[in-house]
């Protein structure tokens, strides 16, 4: 075969590329317009307020799911946003240079990449098992505080060190003590960076599913403590597909995850240009 | 003027960065309310000096300080000093202009609120002091919630002296304070240094010899952690003393 | 005056606790999980586990070779996808996109990245099984897991990947454009071998997705115990076990599950510690923001 000329090589590398892209737009076109076309008819205000009723055929709405999730979501963040936050401060600011920082920093790292079916797992053997905490709602926020725990502090580190040196110098040689300069300083400086993070790890526990699947034991009934057991949005789509025959509950469910991760994204573009823009003047 | 009394006084002060050491017994007398200038090629140690008058290079893990640097006749390197009044004693100005990421009021504000000096005198009257004597007030008395970062570069290195100006101190030490700074805005910092000193004392760190010759009262010359030549600009320059010296501002070396 | 010096020492034991509260929780984790496995572990036998390959827990039978196997047959059917796709479209976004289509892309594949994995599964069992099965089989098959999963790992890789490659200096490019070459040339022979060890990292990542992925293959993958012998057959990887046996699992049974947890773990840290390392040599000044 004779060898092409750069030209034509050009052109054919160019054509597979746009196809490339192609692909992928049909592919997120396929999801979000299959979800959202097929699912959106069945939305509606009742769909959301009523409580799922159970059997075979699905019958009911999600409002006690949403309920549900809201919860699991706001104990969850309770409990991993000083954790994260603190940790975070600590490697960035308080930590010596040693092995034992490097270790931790390399255990983090590696942590963030662990299945979220092994935090379920071990979720399951501490939480529920062996600290009786049972199928609950605190069950699952505790370990979903663990699966997020990792991500939180890689970005919160992330936003505490883009704040210059030359701030903390500043401050310091104004007579702050560290602790005052992380306070007034550098946490402020950092906020949106750290809030972009903690609305990510809201998204991804949005969308979690294997590590509350096995902790907290997926009833539909409106919790009432801590320790009632309980299922998110994402918890109900599994159940909707696999124990049911409601393709267009679950469906709908997919509408109403999308529409909430989109939103997510949206306040997470619109909070990383707020803290590009205040690192760099204005505003 | 040399019977006004010697605001610092460095006596056989060392510095050392783990094994390095980067001053070498340096011996100096900066004067009240004079304009004191450090020169001398990059690496000769005099921005160390400087930081070591108010004991910034703490911070740096390995430094170690042999000798005495005495601030009104108390030695900052004692072990009971308590670094954080020394800091409100002794101001500092950086290279590079570094307001907060806050608004003007609250840049000015900090140094008051941090140490705990937000309730004697009303904070409104503290910011409007430093900024008239920062030569700043009269452009931005009506902006003063804009944030800090929003200003020009020569304004931003005044909105840092204001607010070093806030706690009330008595030495101002300044690295390099122009030399991110265009033309004009250096020339405004050297006004603004001239007058400052009826209240304070001001070291600065130049790698401009000009600008030493030009604004300072005294000049110090240091080469390789060496404090070799230290006397009134007017005669250091003119009259060098030390061979060394005069290679230096005649553009040898450095 | 002193109350300041009293907050800062305070504060910090306070910094200290709350990190050390999370590093525990993170050994924590993996002492656990090997303390329940160990029983599995020692009655069964670490290679007869392993190699086994039968996985009848009410026969006391516990190999997970045809697992093992599942796992590596859909990841890399997923990798052989999902990477050409991947990085050509990341060449797409950084360089030959119009900034129009850019706008329209970037926030998709963003989006993509944020879609949970059982909007994934659901997809998958509605439009593809179907269409498997219109070509043979049951259609729940390691064939529709495959597609399923080159969708998921997608979007992480496209992202990264073009984060490497816009990150490549402006002064690569014009230098070698300089010399007469085609924009193509430039691409494959500059600026995709300095972007490479960002590329390299992605899909290490992205390798890690789909071995620990579970909710979405249990939808679409089958789930039979046999090793599969055709794209067609049904499978049965790692991850998606443990999902559908951990709630009513005793015993012998759950301790086995946690053996698995165990080999999962062990897998995704050799993964990770070859992204971390690979990305570190790299020294590509990437931000994954």
């Amino acid at each position: 075969m004779p060898r092409m000329s750069a030209k034509s090589t050009q052109k054919l590398a160019l054509a597979c590329i746009w196809g490339t892209g192609v692909v992928t737009f049909l592919i997120l076109l396929v999801i979000l317009g299959y979800v959202l076309v097929q699912g959106v008819s069945d939305i509606s205000w009742s769909f959301l307020t009523t409580a799922p009723r159970g059997g075979l055929s699905g019958e009911g709405g999600i409002s006690t799911v949403i309920v549900c999730t809201l919860y699991l979501l706001g104990l969850t963040m309770a409990i991993v946003v000083p954790l994260g936050v603190g940790a975070a401060i600590y490697l960035s600011e308080y930590a010596p240079d040693s092995r034992l920082t490097h270790l931790i920093r390399y255990g983090t790292e590696v942590l963030a990449g662990v299945p979220s079916i092994v935090f379920g797992l071990f979720g399951f053997a501490l939480f529920v098992t062996a600290l009786h905490l049972r199928f609950s709602i605190l069950s699952g926020a505790l370990t979903l505080a663990c699966l997020l725990l990792p991500t939180l502090i890689r970005a919160s580190e992330e936003a505490l060190r883009a704040v210059p040196r030359s701030h903390r110098e500043a401050a310091l040689a104004l007579g702050a003590t560290k602790w005052q300069t992380v306070w007034r300083v550098l946490l402020p400086a950092a906020l949106p960076g750290i809030a972009t993070g903690v609305i990510l790890c809201i998204g991804r526990g949005v969308g979690e599913t294997a590590c509350l699947f096995v902790t907290m034991g997926g009833t539909s009934a409106l919790p009432t403590s801590l320790f009632s057991g309980g299922r998110t949005l994402s918890m109900h789509l599994l159940h909707l597909v696999l124990d049911t025959n409601a393709f267009e509950k679950a469906l709908a469910t997919g509408v109403v995850l999308i529409i909430t991760i989109v939103a997510i994204n949206a306040i997470t573009n619109w909070l990383s240009q707020r803290f590009r823009a205040r690192m760099a003047g204005g505003a | 003027m040399e019977t006004k009394d010697a605001k610092i006084e460095a006596r056989r002060f060392s510095f050392y960065y783990g094994k390095r050491q980067a001053l070498k017994e340096v011996n100096l007398k900066v004067w009240e309310h004079q304009i004191t200038a450090l020169i001398g090629p990059s690496g000769c140690g005099k921005s160390t000096f400087l930081r070591a008058l108010n004991r910034m290079n703490d911070i740096i893990p390995g430094a170690r300080a042999e000798g005495e640097v005495m601030l009104d006749s108390q030695n900052v390197y004692s072990p009971g000093v308590d670094v954080v009044e020394l800091r409100k004693k002794v101001g500092m100005v950086f290279q590079q202009p570094n307001p907060f990421p806050k608004t003007i009021f609250e840049n000015v504000a900090f140094g008051p609120r941090v140490l705990g000096m937000d309730g004697k005198v009303s904070l409104d009257e503290v910011v409007e002091r430093s900024l008239r004597s920062a030569a700043l007030w009269d452009e931005v008395k009506d902006v003063l919630n804009k944030s800090g970062l929003a200003l020009s570069g020569g304004q931003q290195q005044r909105l840092c002296i204001a607010r070093a100006l806030a706690t009330d101190p008595e030495v101002l030490l300044m690295d390099e304070p122009c030399s991110a700074l265009d033309p004009q805005s250096t020339l405004r910092i050297e006004e603004l240094m001239e007058e400052l000193k009826e209240r304070y004392t001001i070291v600065i760190v130049t790698h401009n010899m000009q600008q030493a010759a030009r604004a300072s009262d005294w000049t110090g010359f240091l080469l390789l952690g060496e404090l070799v030549e230290y006397g009134k600009t007017t005669e250091l320059f003119s009259r060098p003393q030390d061979k060394r010296t005069e290679d230096y501002i005649t553009g040898r070396f450095g | 005056m002193k109350k300041r010096y009293l907050i800062d020492r305070s504060s910090r034991s306070v910094i200290f606790i709350l990190a050390l509260a999370s590093f525990a929780v993170l050994v924590a984790i993996a002492v656990f999980t090997l303390k329940e496995a160990l029983p599995a572990l020692q009655k069964i036998g670490l290679l007869d586990f392993l190699l086994g390959r039968e996985w009848r827990p009410t026969n006391g039978q516990f190999g997970i070779l045809p697992m093992i196997l599942g796992t590596v047959m859909v990841t890399l059917g997923a990798i052989i996808f999902a990477v050409p796709l991947g990085v050509g479209c990341a060449i797409l976004l950084a360089e030959v996109a119009p900034q129009r289509v850019r706008l329209l892309l970037r926030p998709a594949v963003q989006l993509l990245v944020g879609v949970p994995s059982v909007v994934y599964g659901l997809v998958g069992l509605v439009l593809i099984v179907p269409l498997v099965r219109d070509v043979g089989g049951p259609g729940l098959s390691l064939a529709a897991g495959v597609i399923v999963l080159t969708a998921m790992i997608l979007p992480t890789i496209i992202s990264i990947s073009e984060d490497s490659i816009s990150a490549v200096p402006r002064s690569y490019r014009e230098g070698a454009l300089a010399l007469g070459a085609t924009d193509w040339q430039t691409m494959w022979r500059v600026v995709l071998p300095a972007a490479r060890s960002g590329i390299a990292a992605s899909i290490v990542l992205a390798i890690g997705r789909a071995v620990g992925e579970a909710m979405a293959l249990v939808m679409v993958i089958g789930m039979a115990t046999a090793i599969p012998l055709s794209p067609l057959d049904p499978a049965r990887p790692l991850a998606p076990s443990i999902a559908l046996e951990t709630s009513y699992a005793t015993g012998l049974h759950r301790s086995a599950l946690f053996a698995i947890g165990v080999v999962l773990f062990v897998l995704i840290i050799i993964i990770n510690s070859i992204a971390i390392m690979v990305m570190r040599r790299g020294g590509h000044a990437q931000n994954v923001r």
